[in-house]
């Protein structure tokens, strides 16, 4: 060995009297590195590698990351086909019941609430601000309806949505146009505060009048709403548009318009109603 | 590699392997080897072949890492995922373990128990048994290829691979039911991530431990050179008594032999090494301190009649000691040091830690995560509510029902999503997620109010016990 050492080569660098051998490498590793070239040029010949001018080589094997998306997908969609086609031809009222079911609904309706709905209503369904007029359907106010059957509706033909006839349809007049006075109004709102706490300036009893007079065909006598018509109730702590004073006469005077296109024609029976599922069981479904 | 047959030597830009055949050898530290070889292969390919009793729901295994269902077993304990730290505190005792051993006694780990050192030793074992010692398998190494040849080398190399195999087969049992999957394996039915992982570690296990052998450990392994960096001068190495070896040489009566050092030159030291080196050059980055020259030495020097030790266990500092004519000093002085103190003391304080931390641990966990999109909804009447994903950890081997609560006089309600009675079942040896709704009273100072902590109380419902876990309650912040 003694000898050995003298024999080998040295760089020609020293530092600190510290010689560096030019050691020999040993043949295996020499090997290996061959072969690791030869496994990278079969690499870039059998998948996509070398950039072109448009695009790049395909390589022979076809790989491609987009076709195994879609074979995954696909795999995805083939496994819950039986309990989607159950989905789409269940009455929604009996989704709740059936655990298998439900709990695709949930996922998928997860899913599709963020793909589709959550650009008004926000990711964590709660209408993102408060007053801005996209509800809130993590809370127990329900315009329409809450009950699976009602949110299904609603998703399939949409709000006031003049392209399906089917749609849930009403419209507040604006009264600020010629049907009320400007003190009507102010009295008229400090009335609608007074029903839930809320004081505002004006004159309450003369609001009453005005209410009683204009407002419960829709709000109904003690202000509760109508469901039917989708009118909201006034005397609870959620207001759609807004609680304060300049916010409630803003509604008086113009009329509130929200709109929601219908659902039917973008997404399927099954969707619909996982999203109906989905929404209902968000904490406020009924 | 020799030039000086060659005036010009042209640069040779590979080496090829030098072939070792190392000697048989008996000693001490053979006889070491020997057992420590048989504790660590018995305790690798035997584990997971031990039974455990856990009930009706759980795995009988010993051991067993279950990937599947994210649970480590071994024996009385059951590790979750969430409960990780206790290996990572393994894998920082074995840290500080190979820091305490190394500069307590040198590459005892490299010459005892790596896996490579035990592995190659048994190979090289079944080669003797197989080809004869040394002198054999070099001959047969030399020689044209032959029918005996021919026939010893396959007999050689359906044995490795049997060992080989084994080896991978052991290593799949950990992670499933060792006779099913014994019994799948034969009837070609398991599953081709475990044949494949057999495959794998069959390969690797007669390619590193039978064909590269010491180069792995020369070429491969990153620990000789960070060992080299916890070594000291107090470290313990195998090294040669040159002052007392010097100069080397046959003994024959009348040639002067009075002159010679004890050592006789007999190579005894370099045939025994599974290296390939010789110890007499000095310190080597080769060496793994198995030893084994030693024993050669002492055996050699036991029949011309001189002390043993020319080649034995020492510090560096002591072999300048000695070499300057000192007497031999114990090494169990080197070895209780304040470093290696310091390192035992570390090792002991992450011991006691976890074996603490495994006795404090509960049976029942909870874990409590706001909502924070959004961090409340207001309700109609004016209460204010907050949702918590929570994850109740049941660890008993039988499904068991949890009751929530806020405690007595909290002024919150409590509720969970699908359930009426604030009660969630949990099946057994599982986590399950509930959504908690925690709700302020209409109008209520905490509905306001910013922040306020609540405190949630988990009790099982079948032995009363108790987990809480603190959070806050997000009001309307006005």
């Amino acid at each position: 060995m003694s000898d050995k050492k003298k024999d080998v080569e040295t760089t020609g660098h020293e530092w600190d009297g510290i010689q560096e051998f030019n050691n020999p490498l040993p043949k295996w590793w020499v090997y290996i590195f061959y072969a690791t070239i030869i496994w990278g040029i079969g690499y870039t010949i059998a998948y996509p590698a070398w950039p072109l001018i448009n695009g790049a080589t395909k390589g022979l094997l076809g790989y491609s990351t987009r076709t195994e998306v879609a074979a995954e997908i696909n795999r995805f969609e083939e496994m819950n086909a039986g309990v989607k086609a159950e989905l789409a031809s269940m009455d929604p009222a009996d989704i709740v019941g059936n655990e298998a079911v439900y709990n695709y609904a949930i996922q998928s309706g997860r899913a599709t609430f963020a793909t589709y709905c959550s650009q008004c209503h926000g990711s964590g369904a709660n209408g993102v601000e408060e007053g801005n007029g996209y509800p809130n359907l993590l809370d127990d106010d329900w315009l329409w309806g809450g009950d699976i059957t009602a949110i299904t509706t609603t998703i399939t033909h949409g709000i006031r949505n003049d392209e399906d006839p089917d749609a849930r349809w009403s419209q507040m007049p604006a009264f600020g146009d010629d049907y009320l006075a400007d003190d009507e109004i102010t009295n008229v709102v400090a009335y609608v505060g007074s029903l839930s706490g809320l004081e505002f300036e004006g004159d309450v009893t003369a609001g009453e009048t005005v209410f009683m007079d204009n407002c419960t065909a829709c709000h109904m006598e003690d202000g509760t709403g109508d469901r039917e018509q989708g009118a909201p109730n006034l005397t609870d702590a959620i207001w759609l548009y807004g609680s304060s004073e300049q916010a409630i006469e803003t509604s008086v005077r113009q009329g509130p318009f929200g709109v929601m296109p219908s659902w039917n024609a973008r997404l399927d029976d099954a969707q619909v109603k996982a999203v109906a599922a989905y929404v209902h069981q968000l904490g406020g479904g009924e | 590699m020799s030039s000086t047959d060659n005036p010009e030597p042209t640069q040779q830009l590979y080496a090829a392997r030098e072939p070792v055949f190392p000697r048989r050898v008996r000693g001490r530290f053979r006889a070491l080897k020997w057992w420590i070889m048989a504790l660590t292969l018995g305790v690798y390919y035997l584990t997971p072949w031990i039974r455990w009793d856990r009930g009706p729901n759980l795995p009988d295994q010993a051991v067993l890492i279950d990937m599947a269902n994210r649970r480590f077993y071994f024996f009385w304990i059951e590790i979750w995922p969430h409960e990780f730290y206790f290996i990572a505190g393994l894998l920082i005792m074995a840290g500080l373990g190979l820091f305490l051993f190394t500069s307590a006694l040198g590459r005892v780990w490299c010459g005892y128990a790596c896996p490579q050192t035990v592995w190659t030793d048994l190979f090289i074992l079944t080669e003797r048994w197989i080809e004869g010692d040394r002198n054999a398998r070099v001959r047969l190494w030399k020689q044209k290829m032959d029918l005996r040849k021919f026939r010893l080398r396959v007999v050689k190399y359906i044995v490795w691979f049997a060992i080989a195999l084994a080896t991978g087969g052991a290593w799949v049992f950990y992670f499933t039911d060792a006779p099913t999957l014994l019994v799948d394996l034969v009837a070609l039915n398991a599953h081709p991530v475990a044949y494949t992982t057999m495959g794998i570690l069959t390969f690797t296990t007669i390619f590193f431990g039978a064909i590269a052998r010491e180069q792995i450990c020369i070429y491969a392994c990153p620990w000789p050179r960070i060992q080299a960096a916890m070594m000291d001068e107090d470290t313990i190495t195998v090294a040669y008594r040159e002052w007392r070896g010097e100069p080397r040489g046959k003994h024959r009566k009348g040639e002067g032999a009075e002159e010679l050092g004890d050592c006789i030159d007999c190579m005894a030291c370099v045939n025994v090494c599974p290296m390939g080196i010789d110890i007499r050059d000095g310190q080597q980055l080769e060496c793994i301190t198995c030893a084994l020259c030693i024993d050669a030495c002492d055996e050699v020097m036991a029949k011309v009649g001189k002390p043993r030790g020319l080649i034995d266990y020492i510090a560096l500092k002591d072999e300048v000691h000695e070499r300057a004519g000192g007497e031999k000093r114990s090494l169990m002085k080197h070895i209780l040091r304040p470093r290696t103190m310091l390192y035992t003391a570390l090792w002991a304080a992450v011991g006691i830690g976890l074996t603490v931390a495994l006795f404090v641990r509960p049976d029942l966990q909870i874990t409590v995560r706001p909502e924070r999109n959004p961090t409340f909804v207001t309700l109609s009447d004016g209460a204010v509510r907050n949702t918590y994903e929570v994850g109740v950890r049941n660890k008993h081997g039988e499904s068991r029902p949890y009751y929530f609560s806020l405690g007595v006089d909290s002024p919150f309600d409590v509720a969970i999503e699908g359930s009426d009675e604030r009660m969630v079942v949990v099946p057994a040896d599982t986590e399950t997620k509930v959504r908690v709704y925690v709700t302020s009273q209409p109008g209520s100072e905490e509905g306001m109010r910013d922040r306020t902590e609540i405190r949630l109380w988990v009790v099982d419902g079948v032995n009363g016990d108790r987990a809480f876990q603190d959070t806050v309650f997000n009001g309307r912040g006005q």
